[in-house]
């Protein structure tokens, strides 16, 4: 076993994951945490839709939030993907997904403030970095011969209208639509810094302990994502984009004083703003390394190695559940439930509630984020499994899990598992506004004492480990010969 | 000028050369059949005329070259693309004008197939696609006809529509063909390609099928 590059890699991964262990900070401090987790539970047992008119304007926010976000990041996605091929447009690409929507969303709330622009751009402007990405990879794998053959002196846009999108649209299509729930999700962790989405709704009712209400909060949510297909139709799209702007609520009105001073003063570093010139800037720069930076890249790289890893084990357990090859219908569809909310919380969601009622380690941050991914992964693999056919005489049970279907599945897998590895780790630095921490808590911290100059260079260092962990994982990737598609 | 005269075609693939250096001059007039062991070169000999002469030609590849989330409507107009403006074009992908619809759909019904008129050409079948392609080069009305194996997917009666179609619209056409007969009935001149090399050149009343059949 030990010959294939596959296995090989999966344990040195799991090795790394160990010794990470040993660093990590895993424990659960609270003092009751399983009487927190049994009210919790009763609570989504017992939902309160009633409480207040605030749950349905925070629907409705979240949902115009997420169409406006989206839709402006497609189209300025798909102009991007048009000139994609230039390299200062890849790296601009990059730079702004490398960028959680939190971080845009904290950065855009110190000088536009609680408008609705800072909620619009936060989501819009890493989307349009992966939106550039994808589309310019569905465009490139359109049939180059039709165009090929068309009348020389054929204008470039007719050319393109005619031979490139009707052969892409379909999957232009699925991916813009897969990204729409991906928004839904975005808009709603929106809250947690303020914008008025769902986010928001279940902080203010965690809280207060006010579980009943946070219980309907989370029931809402999976009906909104679970029914896309039925409410998210082509004919009403048009209805819904021109009328999105008008729900997004007033906020509060953009001091455009503040946008100056933003740039002008704020972000400069602050050797540079008293006067001490490049002199004062290489210690400055120094301090806030050995402060800050490296202990939070230090911590984000641990934990997401950790929950890396967490991911794949639950991906791999959990994939039988919905797996055709096993038991009965019962078990089925309580396995697709499970999957279907483990995958549609969002993680930040989900590691906000643990850390309520875990109280704060590494602990809730790496079950959240191996649940979340775990469950898409489970789900991918699980469906792909339902693909293959087994001969009439394969062994049962344990035996055809592990000698007919996980050598089957396992290099999809760990295509998979790899695709989001940078996911993971952006993910585990923006968990660290909840209190774990890794970079984000430094970012956090920057913003809350007012050292903007210090956020910018944090947030900064978050997009590189980013970009670096994204172009490490399409090594392996290529490395190890994986296939994967976009839609992941 | 409908004739064209070529000199030094090569190709190679992988470091092997296929084709040439070859000289073909073909004058107005000359409807051509290229002939071969399948492998002889004729398809990269087509592509490489193609290029000489982009746009002179209306070319009809073996792999069709269809778009095909698109109707045929839609497929064979764009053998005009480059006679309007970007505009006319783009209005015509969401809604086409009433005199395209009707000289396409004419062009159809020479091939018998105007029925399908707004079907996408994926749920078309292969000689359905193949005549689709045709009609798209028929369209183009460019004066020379490139043609590789066009009628590989069609029956025998269909198959000799075609190529008398063929041989009406266009005066001047080099016609990859395997099927000598065919090759003989409607093309007034052979080029037969052994290893890339023009092996047999001449006039179809100055040949029998015995005599092409050496080069197989």
């Amino acid at each position: 076993m030990l010959s294939y590059p596959t296995v090989r890699t999966s344990l040195i991964f799991l090795a790394i994951a160990l010794v990470g262990l040993l660093f990590a900070d895993i424990a659960i401090t609270a003092n009751n945490p399983w009487r927190d987790l049994g009210n919790f539970f009763l609570g989504v047992l017992t939902p309160n839709f009633f409480s207040s008119e605030g749950l349905l304007t925070a629907l409705l926010r979240t949902v115009a939030f997420a169409f406006v976000g989206v839709t402006v990041g497609a189209i300025c996605g798909f102009l991007l993907a048009l000139v994609y091929r230039f390299l200062p447009v890849r790296i601009f690409c990059a730079f702004i997904r490398a960028i959680h929507e939190l971080f845009w969303a904290l950065i855009f709330l110190q000088f536009f403030g609680f408008h609705p622009l800072t909620g619009v751009l936060a989501i819009a402007i890493p989307y349009s970095g992966i939106f550039a990405k994808v589309y310019s990879e569905i465009l490139e794998e359109a049939d180059p011969e039709p165009g090929r053959l068309l009348p020389p002196g054929t204008g470039t846009i007719a050319a393109f209208l005619y031979t490139k999108i009707p052969d892409c649209w379909v999957q232009l299509r699925t991916y813009t639509a897969y990204r729409l729930e991906c928004g839904l999700r975005s808009s709603a962790i929106l809250g947690f810094v303020g914008l008025p989405t769902l986010g928001f709704y279940l902080e203010t009712s965690f809280s207060q302990g006010i579980y009943s209400d946070a219980g309907a909060m989370l029931i809402l949510f999976y009906v909104l994502i679970a029914t896309i297909p039925l409410w998210v139709k082509p004919k009403l799209l048009p209805v819904y984009i021109l009328g999105a702007p008008f729900f997004l609520g007033d906020g509060l009105p953009i001091v455009w004083g503040n946008v100056e001073r933003f740039f002008t003063q704020d972000i400069v570093p602050s050797p540079l703003r008293d006067g001490e010139g490049l002199v004062g800037l290489i210690p400055w720069l120094n301090e806030l390394m050995i402060e800050q930076a490296l202990p939070g890249i230090w911590n984000t790289v641990i934990l997401t190695q950790i929950a890396l890893v967490a991911t794949g084990i639950l991906a791999l357990l959990a994939f039988p559940l919905i797996s055709n090859h096993f038991g009965g219908p019962i078990r089925r569809t309580s396995g697709h439930v499970f999957l279907v909310i483990a995958r549609s919380t969002p993680e930040y969601i989900l590691a906000y509630i643990l850390l309520q009622l875990w109280g704060p380690s590494m602990l809730p941050a790496v079950v959240a984020l191996a649940l979340h991914n775990g469950g898409i992964i489970g789900h991918l693999i699980g469906r792909q499994t339902n693909t293959i056919r087994l001969r009439s005489d394969a062994p049962h049970g344990f035996n055809r899990y592990g000698w007919e279907l996980v050598p089957r599945i396992y290099r999809a897998f760990l295509a998979f598992l790899f695709y989001r590895w940078e996911i993971i780790m952006r993910e585990t630095a923006i968990l660290g506004i909840l209190g774990i921490y890794t970079l984000g808590f430094y970012v956090d911290s920057a913003i809350q004492s007012i050292r903007f100059d210090q956020a910018m260079v944090l947030i900064l260092i978050t997009a590189m480990l980013n970009i670096g962990v994204d172009i490490l994982g399409r090594f392996i990737r290529r490395k190890l010969a994986l296939q994967t598609m976009p839609t992941c | 000028m409908a004739g064209f005269d070529l000199s030094g075609l090569t190709a190679s693939f992988g470091g092997e050369r296929v084709i040439g250096p070859l000289t073909l001059t073909v004058k107005e007039g000359d409807q051509v059949a290229l002939v071969g062991k399948s492998g002889a070169g004729k398809s990269t000999l087509i592509r490489l005329i193609h290029q000489r002469v982009d746009r002179e030609s209306s070319l009809v590849p073996q792999e069709l070259g269809l778009v095909n989330a698109l109707p045929v409507f839609h497929n064979v107009f764009m053998g005009q693309l480059d006679k309007h403006a970007t505009w006319y074009n783009t209005v015509t992908l969401i809604r086409p004008f009433k005199q395209d619809r009707m000289q396409i759909a004419e062009l159809l019904d020479a091939l018998r197939m105007s029925e399908k008129l707004w079907i996408p050409t994926a749920s078309l079948s292969g000689g359905q696609r193949q005549r689709v392609a045709i009609a798209r080069a028929l369209y183009r009305n460019a004066p020379v006809l490139l043609a590789d194996e066009p009628i590989s997917a069609l029956d025998g009666p269909m198959a000799h529509h075609v190529m008398k179609l063929l041989k009406d619209r266009f005066k001047t056409s080099v016609i990859a063909l395997h099927d000598v007969d065919m090759a003989m009935k409607y093309c007034n001149r052979i080029v037969g390609i052994q290893d890339g090399q023009v092996a047999l050149d001449e006039p179809t009343e100055r040949l029998t099928a015995a005599d092409i059949m050496s080069l197989y």
